[in-house]
């Protein structure tokens, strides 16, 4: 057997896996993202040695904004144990050793997947989104030639008739993911599969909000302290879901809660869906997470 | 009692481990190596270097082996790996025309210069199971091959039906070639032929062979005949700038297929024939040619053919193609979605308990 190059170990990988020139193109698409607010930039999304559809847009926004002295946060469903978390963050951990922690108010970067961290985020930090689709308009118009003219068009029409038919039919608006956001103004966004819950996060957040879409080869940001308002109308005002129960952990009765179906009897049980949170709430009231739960 | 619902670490770890053991098997049996890999399973390695855009033998069939077999896992190695290489140079556009040829098919012409050769093909084998390769196999005779005179170019088919106008003219396009890459620029519709060709070329060979097959069938038929099948090697050469000429760094062996589709014309043209084009690294030939009908499906709106079947649909086609992309997304749906799903569940109640028809469920 030919032995391969020997140049061909992985020690041969940069930090953080990207290239350098593939990081400057990728944050010239970021810089660009960011001065036009919820505008979809085309980047040159690579492949990742993970696969598309598993954050490889967040994977490569995170390379390219990541330095060594960075602490990151990877979360996903609100969780940092979820096994693509796990995953990601052994991926950065290997490819640029920088320190990771799982409390929010500690890392400088946090890449999540369908959540926005309870605790509230700060300036300075960058929230990273891993996005599988960032066409707001995708369900109502498959063609990207035809989106990306009613976005330069404004012609937004379509998506309030949509969300007025849910009105019409249901007495209200039935998105509960995914609910679309103007950005500053002006551009209809797509926050990526967070709970409606979570949008009001976004509205004049101090921390920079990137989102990345791999394998759609988008980028969109929405800067410190940027206007995002969930579409309504002024007699169907935007709500929130609001749960009945509180998190069986630590009482918290703000939080978006996970539902745990604990027997085939239809019992179950609701706690924080931000593992994070949860736990440090937890122990500032002295209680042990699995006591609290018995 | 709240049972730990979410993964870890330790799982993760574990799962790597077990898929090692599996990849591996039976520790009693000889373990695979890439050189049994490139020499055995050559067409296998030829597909993965096809859809993972990198010509290199050893790299595909580590990843085949690395892959258990999978061969869109060992694509997905490949691309992932590709990512990192450095680009020194670029190539000059290969010439076809020079090819060492293995197997030159034409199904449009009974004889034509540079004959028909019909080289290593599964084509007119039947196939039956050959029990004698179950432990060795015989000692394999050697082909009566004629000898071929690889002295002169192999004229096109298609350059023999352009001596009498009979087929389309292939127009270089201005600035042609122009180095636009899809891995290097994201793709912009209306998308121009070079990035249809370079898309097609790394698509999933399934999924083309079903569009293909679907023109055929009457969605987007373009009435296609097989105009030449050549299989070959051909020199590879780059042009450094600072020596001003042409220097042949390797050669690589590919399949080229070009179509020749009926065209009834239109206002602006007269019927001639059209052209579909195909092109794949080793002996893909299902790919090339399948490569071929969609390339020429594609060229509907630029030939002012109504375009209504999916394979005409530039969007649709080029968006699905990759299977890189189209395996992590499906796949992603394993991922957890308890927060999204959660929200839907809160919806679902709601709705329900508004519909004048729901029942209350069992259980409450």
């Amino acid at each position: 057997m030919t032995p391969l190059r020997s140049s061909r170990s992985r020690r041969g990988y940069n930090f953080a896996y990207l290239d350098e020139h593939t990081k400057r193109m990728i944050r010239r698409s970021i810089l660009k993202a960011v001065a036009v607010p919820g505008y979809q930039v085309p980047f040159a999304s690579r492949e990742m040695p993970l696969p598309f559809g598993w954050g490889t847009g967040g994977i490569q926004v995170t390379a390219s904004v990541l330095g060594p002295d960075d602490v990151l946060k990877v979360i996903d469903q609100g969780a940092d144990d979820t096994t693509n978390a796990v995953s990601i963050r052994a991926f950065f951990a290997r490819t640029t050793n920088v320190r990771t922690t799982e409390k929010t108010s500690e890392a400088t970067v946090i890449q999540t997947r369908h959540r926005i961290p309870e605790t509230p985020l700060i300036e300075g930090q960058i929230l990273i989104y891993q996005v599988p689709i960032p066409e707001p308009l995708r369900w109502l118009e498959p063609r990207e030639a035809e989106t990306r003219k009613m976005h330069a068009l404004e012609e937004y029409g379509s998506m309030h008739v949509q969300l007025y038919e849910d009105i019409a039919k249901y007495g209200h608006i039935s998105t509960s993911y995914d609910y679309p956001v103007i950005v500053n103004g002006r551009y209809l966004m797509r926050p990526s599969p967070i709970p409606k819950f979570d949008n009001p996060k976004m509205h004049r957040n101090p921390a920079l909000q990137l989102f990345g879409a791999g394998r759609e080869k988008r980028i969109y940001a929405v800067p410190p302290y940027t206007d995002v308002k969930s579409l309504d109308f002024e007699d169907y005002p935007f709500e929130i879901q609001r749960w009945e129960e509180n998190c069986e952990i630590c009482g918290a009765d703000d939080t978006f809660l996970d539902e745990i179906v604990t027997d085939d009897q239809g019992g179950r049980m609701y706690v924080c869906s931000d593992s994070d949170y949860c736990a440090e709430r937890t122990a500032a009231a002295g209680k042990i997470p699995s006591e609290a739960a018995e | 009692m709240y049972v730990a619902v979410k993964g870890g670490e330790k799982a993760i770890a574990s799962a790597h481990k077990l898929l090692a053991e599996q990849r591996r098997g039976d520790t009693d049996v000889p373990e695979l190596t890439i050189e049994q890999i490139k020499q055995q399973m050559s067409l296998a390695v030829d597909r993965v270097m096809t859809e993972g855009s990198v010509y290199d033998r050893d790299l595909a069939a580590l990843a085949i082996k690395q892959a258990s077999g999978d061969l869109v896992e060992a694509i997905f190695l490949l691309r992932a790996y590709r990512n990192t290489l450095p680009r020194l140079a670029t190539a000059n556009p290969i010439d076809t025309a020079t090819m060492t040829v293995r197997r030159r098919i034409s199904s449009t012409y009974k004889d034509l210069p540079g004959g028909q050769l019909l080289g290593p093909t599964y084509d007119y084998t039947h196939r039956l199971l050959d029990f004698d390769l179950e432990d060795g196999g015989a000692a394999i005779a050697p082909a009566d091959t004629a000898p071929v005179d690889n002295q002169t170019e192999i004229p096109r088919v298609s350059d023999v039906l352009n001596a009498e106008g009979l087929i389309e003219q292939e127009i270089k396009p201005e600035g042609d070639p122009d180095g636009s890459d899809v891995t290097r620029e994201p793709m912009t519709f209306p998308a121009g032929r070079d990035v249809r060709l370079q898309n097609l070329a790394r698509g999933d060979e399934g999924f083309l062979l079903a569009l293909g097959y679907s023109t055929q069938r009457g969605y987007g038929r373009n009435h296609p005949f097989a105009g030449e099948i050549r299989m070959g090697d051909v020199a590879v050469e780059i042009m450094p700038e600072e020596l001003g000429f042409a220097v042949e760094i390797g050669e690589i062996t590919l399949t080229e297929c070009e179509m020749v589709n009926q065209f009834t014309g239109s206002e602006t043209s007269p019927p001639q024939f059209t052209r579909g084009y195909g092109l794949a690294f080793g002996g893909s030939e299902r790919k090339a040619m399948s490569m071929a009908l969609v390339d020429r499906a594609l060229r509907a709106a630029d030939l002012g053919e109504e375009a209504e079947a999916p394979a005409q649909d530039e969007e649709f086609v080029l968006y699905h193609s990759d299977n890189v992309e189209a395996q992590g997304f499906v796949q992603h749906l394993k991922l957890p979605h308890y927060v999204d799903f959660q929200s839907e569940l809160e919806l679902v109640r709601k709705l329900r308990a508004a519909h004048p028809t729901a029942h209350p469920a069992a259980a409450e």
